[in-house]
């Protein structure tokens, strides 16, 4: 164990100090949503449509309303009259010809219509969930079925429209890059390679379902929110500011233990925001948790793109143009940021690691009668990276070149680089990560392995992934520009004790990521203290003062710096109470190793010394220094981080099963400096493995007909579990990030937007095919090894 | 429209029936809904919320306990089928000072768990599949976590985890 509260000299960053919130995760101590119990506590259960699109001709409470232990039950029309507003959209998009996305309404509870199976329709409080659930069932809800819009490749113009307002269900027709220096690249190319497919629709699953518990507090009319939630104040300021016109100082969002989130619990959902509403109105605080099957049905999906990617190449290979062409599903309502996952987060990252001059991409966003679809772990960029190197793989074949030797000759090699689709990456060593892998991965003793699989009647394949993400969202001035709704700024508070200890508040939150371990170590280093002597706060807006969350792989990136900034202050301010304690000028006064020194002399005074002046000015400069030692930041960055990797896949085909199996799997990353490595690598295995389960084996299925999820448990969508995945080989290559003061560029996400194009890329290797569809399943790849349609 | 609508006054009012079992070492008893689960009294009735709730159809695993010495998924049973029964739960695993069972110091050295909330079912069945193959090696330990789904870690350092402990190097430790 990595114990390193008495080694001194020691910096905490880069040691794999072992996590601290692990013992009581270990023992049942952890405290997530549902296990918060309120006095007086109900339970809130919703009504959800049966139908993928219908109207709703009437709803008769009257019998449910008389069920034992029904408190209170709500329905569209109560939400109306209220005058509750609908849920917003947080990224604005315009489509090509300058007119802005439709926007259809969002409402909490159904309003008319329901838009697809599982949109929610009532809301009953009881004393108890199972009264709620018998209660729900005596609901008479009379329907009239409508033609569901499912298929995306069909939506736009079809003659059903998911909202009535936005006929032909297109939501906005967007393009990014310089189509004319497209055009012209690819009339003068020796080469186009040409590929279409789709990129997969995925459920997060996060292992905590989401969960909310509302209660209002009559005496000073305010509202406390716990909820299962990555981004409390962003929650709160959506929910008060555009639905319920609440005062953000009423209400306290807190997002406690969080048990993974992905992506999905990023966003503003409307049963959070009825709880909230209905507390008032009941009096007594309600309590929902969504069981899995609701979890599967109104959870965010993710990914659901159809896409046509072609590269125009010279006569060697050299990539000349990048056309692309996507369909992606919205779902039936724009969730929080659904608008920006398939343009800002997806058309931007189209360069990948290459220096193609052209590139442009056209982006038809769609509704259909399926649950919205948001951000999940990776948010465009796994989209983008698929696009990427599926195509550079398949021109590598056209081209009959070595796919490691076509990326090599088209990798950006100076920086900075400004890409022709609105980046510039600051930093990389593409060459490094790719040499590293090919070593690690003994490429150079694949054809043997291969030989030896052959000789088993088994096929074998090779695939690689050079990917590129841009992390650390974001400029806000950039993201601004680009739509953005927010400012995507972070905020650190590090408040010292009289003590000496430390708490430090951040507004960005861990559900999962570590970072009551991670930033504990940052400011350990910085202010040269133990890391026990260092509380780590997130997930309450009560507690921290402000915060945008969690989501992009931003935490370290810009939630750490605003710490760090706020440290300096801490350190600036001791400098200047050490000044006066050592009768020294401010300017001579150096902090290091926890002491503060008068330079060039012993003269010196521990920081918990400095600490205890500040709260007890006897001997302290009042007349021009406040006292406390309390410093907030905010820190708003000045560009993207430029995570990039290698990633290479080894995989052997049973062609009598379809049986695919992972038998090596290399992921090299540069994430800029690493402060804790062993909790990087459980990011980068949990990232490969949801990447995996994408190629492999998940995949949700809807009914193109009835629009019924057809994957909506455990026992049809197929989840990764330990016996379908290997080991994975990890390691790193450095290029410090060069925008912000620890160097670091973000890891969350990497492992899920590497991997699906290195498995395909293995797999069609394998089979000798030109592509195969995700989710790669036994039976798809047993057609595949037949020649079997 | 409901198709399945059921009318409660049609139906016998709820009873509760007297339940009396041993949970972490500690004889309990409390009067039940027929209907309640065994996750549901060991997380509503008796506050013990380490065990978790992660799915509805018997296949994630975080609700695993141990019901008289074997691992069970405490959502698919009825909590009055434990009558009489002695249950541990993840709280069980660990003594009163806080001192884990190797299996947990076991999952904390080599990061086998991230956002904690498969991890106390988790524990239980690799408890259970180390009982059962005190030397099952890397396949049969990832077989033997069939029955538990893991969103965070990919697996490799829970398999990791229960070798560590399988070892005996690693210590029990607060």
């Amino acid at each position: 164990m990595t114990d390193l509260s008495d080694v001194k000299n020691v910096s905490p960053i880069g040691q794999p100090l072992r996590r601290r919130e692990d013992q009581r995760f270990l023992t049942g101590a952890g405290q997530y949503t549902d296990d918060v119990v309120l006095p007086g506590q109900t339970y809130g259960v919703f009504l959800r449509s049966p139908y993928a699109h219908a109207r709703i001709k009437s709803i008769d409470t009257t019998a449910a309303s008389k069920a034992p232990g029904v408190v209170k039950i709500f329905v569209g029309a109560d939400l109306a009259e209220a005058k509750v507003g609908g849920l917003p959209c947080g990224w604005l998009i315009h489509s090509k010809d300058g007119t802005p996305m439709k926007e259809p309404a969002h409402p909490v509870l159904a309003q008319g219509k329901v838009r697809h199976v599982g949109d929610q329709v009532a809301l009953v409080v009881a004393e108890t969930t199972l009264q709620a659930k018998d209660a729900c069932e005596l609901i008479e809800v009379d329907y009239e079925e409508l033609p569901a819009v499912i298929d995306i490749t069909k939506a736009a113009g079809v003659g059903s429209s998911v909202h009535d307002d936005v006929p032909g269900n297109v939501c906005y027709d967007w393009s990014h890059g310089d189509a004319a220096a497209v055009d012209a690249a690819f009339a003068k190319a020796a080469h186009v390679s040409k590929l279409s497919f789709a990129n997969n629709r995925l459920i997060p699953n996060a292992m905590e379902p989401r969960a909310a518990n509302a209660q209002y507090t009559k005496h000073d009319e305010s509202y406390t929110l716990f909820v299962a939630n990555q981004n409390p104040h962003v929650e709160r300021l959506l929910m008060c500011a555009f639905v319920l016109g609440l005062p953000e100082s009423k209400v306290r969002v807190i997002a406690p233990d969080v048990g993974g989130g992905f992506g999905s619990k990023i966003f503003l959902y409307a049963e959070e925001t009825a709880l909230v509403w209905a507390s008032k109105r009941v009096g007594r605080p309600i309590k929902w948790t969504a069981d899995r099957s609701e979890a599967f049905l109104t959870d965010a999906h993710g990914r659901d793109h159809s896409t046509t990617a072609e590269l125009a190449m010279d006569a060697k290979g050299n990539f000349l143009a990048l056309r692309v062409q996507t369909i992606a599903n919205m779902g039936a309502y724009l969730s929080t940021f659904a608008s920006s996952v398939p343009t800002i987060l997806y058309a931007t990252l189209l360069a990948g690691q290459y220096k193609t001059p052209a590139i442009h991409a056209t982006v038809k966003a769609v509704f259909t009668n399926t649950a919205p679809v948001d951000a999940y772990r990776g948010a465009g960029r796994p989209e983008a990276t698929y696009v990427v190197e599926r195509i550079v793989e398949t021109a590598a074949r056209d081209m009959k070149m070595d796919p490691a030797t076509i990326r090599r000759q088209n990798f950006i090699t100076e920086f900075p680089y400004a890409t022709p689709v609105g980046l510039t990456y600051d930093t990389g060593n593409y060459e490094a990560h790719l040499a590293k892998a090919i070593t690690l991965a003994d490429v150079a003793g694949y054809p043997a392995r291969k030989a030896a699989s052959a000789a088993k009647g088994r096929k074998r394949g090779l695939g690689y992934s050079c990917y590129i993400e841009a992390c650390g969202l974001a400029p806000s001035n950039i993201a601004g520009a680009l739509g953005a709704r927010a400012g995507l700024f972070e905020a650190g508070e590090v408040r010292v004790h009289p003590t000496g200890t430390v708490t430090v508040f951040t507004g960005s939150h861990s559900h999962g990521q570590g970072h009551e371990t991670t930033f504990a170590q940052v400011v350990a280093a910085k202010l040269g203290i133990p890391v026990e002597n260092i509380e780590i706060v997130h997930g309450d807006t009560g507690r921290v003062p402000f915060g945008m969350g969690t989501y992009g792989s931003r935490s370290l990136s810009v939630g750490g710096t605003a710490i760090v900034k706020a440290v300096d202050k801490i350190i600036a301010k001791g400098k200047k109470i050490a000044a006066h304690l050592l009768e020294a000028a401010d300017t001579d006064i150096e902090f290091e190793n926890g002491e503060f020194k008068v330079a060039g002399t012993d003269k010196k005074i521990p920081f918990g010394s400095v600490a205890l002046t500040a709260y007890v000015p006897h001997n302290y400069p009042l007349d021009k220094l406040e006292p406390g030692l309390n410093e907030n930041a905010f820190y708003d960055p000045t560009n993207f981080t430029y995570p990039s990797g290698t990633y290479v896949c080894e995989v052997e085909v049973d062609p009598d099963t379809g049986v695919t199996r992972v038998e090596r799997f290399t992921a090299v990353d540069d994430f800029g400096n690493i402060i804790n490595p062993m909790i990087v690598s459980g990011q980068v295995h949990g990232g490969i493995a949801q990447g995996l389960g994408q190629a492999m084996m998940e995949g949700a299925v809807y009914d193109t007909e009835s629009g019924q999820l057809l994957t909506g448990s455990y026992m049809d969508y197929t989840m990764p579990r330990a016996d379908n995945l290997p080991n994975f080989t990890l390691a790193h290559t450095v290029t410090p990030c060069t925008h912000n003061p620890l160097g670091v560029k973000g890891c969350g996400e990497a492992g899920a937007i590497g991997s699906p194009p290195a498995f395909i890329n293995a797999l069609t290797d394998a089979l000798g095919v030109r592509d195969i569809a995700m989710p790669a399943t036994a039976e798809r790849v047993w057609r595949a090894a037949n020649n079997i349609a | 429209m409901c198709r399945f609508a059921i009318d409660p006054t049609a139906q016998e009012s709820p009873v509760s029936v007297p339940l009396s079992l041993t949970v972490n070492g500690r004889a309990v008893s409390a009067d039940v809904d027929p209907r309640t689960l065994l996750v549901q009294l060991i997380r509503e009735k008796l506050m013990l919320t380490g065990t978790h709730v992660g799915c509805d159809t018997a296949q994630c695993g975080a609700c695993t306990v141990h019901l008289n010495g074997r691992a069970v998924k405490s959502c698919s049973m009825l909590a009055l089928q434990a009558q009489g029964a002695t249950i541990t739960t993840i709280e069980g695993m660990s003594a009163e000072d806080g001192t884990m069972h190797p299996m947990q110091a076991a999952f904390r050295e080599c990061h086998g768990l991230q956002c904690g909330f498969c991890t106390p079912g988790m524990v239980m069945s690799a408890v259970q599949l180390l009982a059962d193959k005190p030397n099952a090696d890397e396949q049969q330990i990832r077989e033997g976590l069939e029955g538990n789904i893991c969103r965070c870690t990919g697996y490799q350092n829970i398999v990791k985890s229960i070798q560590l402990c399988q070892s005996g190097k690693v210590s029990a430790s607060a």
